[in-house]
């Protein structure tokens, strides 16, 4: 029962993950990458990791995905126009990414006891997860807030318009 | 399910990442392809959390979620300077990023 749930979760991950690889639209690659995000939400939850399912949905489907649609929205050249998204290479990508694949799956097959099943839950109410994160890691969550504000400080940086408007002002204008 | 199924959709999502970041042009679509690439490290890390029943590995996965949302803010950001530099957002473009 668990068994075949996981092969309908992991359909349900690749298949919109191929679309978000392969469709020429990109809004819709974005919302297709939700798909394939939401899926492994649901996998995270099978695994007992119900706080990261959370996570997963809160940040990536919420905030990740309507980031790359204002991403995509904004640097639309022409309205109206579907965003095309180019390929190039199809033939020795797809080589590169099955022979990647099966190497994989070699290593997965070659190396014994993971075909076990999996033992119970770490914990059941994320209270184990909370420790980890503000106690035993602490460090490592603070210089993780420390480089989120870099990041955020860095974007806005990075994209504002830095030409003066005495300068090239009429350019900009055009 | 198992470990192996778990690696093995990981590997998968992997492939079908790397996949779209060597197919790709746009810069968004490389971004979409580098989430699903790292989507499926996190789910490398959460599944050996459950199989060797040790948390450390979720803590992980909420470390590198928090870095890839760091990544996607400055790679959006890059996109829309792209775009402005040279009004497209081809990755091919951005072989000098000088304005």
């Amino acid at each position: 029962m668990e068994g075949t749930f996981f092969m309908v979760l992991a359909a349900c991950a690749l298949v919109p993950a191929w679309f978000a690889v392969r469709g020429s639209n990109l809004i819709h690659a974005a919302l297709w990458l939700g798909a394939s995000l939401l899926a492994t939400a649901a996998v995270y939850a099978m695994l007992g990791a119900s706080f990261l399912a959370g996570v997963q949905v809160l940040v990536y489907v919420g905030g990740v995905i309507t980031l790359m649609i204002f991403g995509v929205m904004m640097t639309r050249r022409h309205e109206g126009l579907v965003a095309l998204a180019e390929s190039r290479h199809q033939g020795r990508a797809a080589a590169i990414a099955v022979t990647l694949f099966a190497v994989f799956a070699q290593a997965i097959n070659a190396t014994d006891g993971l075909d076990a099943p999996l033992s119970a839950p770490v914990s059941a109410n994320g209270s184990a997860l909370g420790r980890a994160l503000v106690v035993d890691h602490v460090l490592a969550f603070e210089a993780l807030s420390l480089l989120l504000l870099a990041a955020i400080v860095g974007a806005v940086v990075i994209a504002r318009r830095r030409d003066p408007p005495d300068e090239r002002g009429a350019e900009v204008a055009s | 399910m198992t470990l192996a199924g778990c690696l093995t959709l990981a590997a998968a999502l992997f492939s079908l990442g790397v996949h779209g970041l060597l197919t790709r042009r746009q810069a968004v679509a490389v971004l979409v392809s580098v989430e699903l690439m790292a989507n499926a490290a996190n789910l490398c890390f959460v599944a050996f959390s459950r199989f060797r029943g040790d948390v450390t590995g979720q803590a992980l996965a909420v470390f590198a979620l928090a870095l890839t949302v760091a990544e996607v803010a400055v790679g959006l950001a890059l996109v829309i300077l792209l775009y402005r530099a040279h009004g497209d957002t081809r990755v091919d473009l951005a072989s000098e990023m000088k304005q």
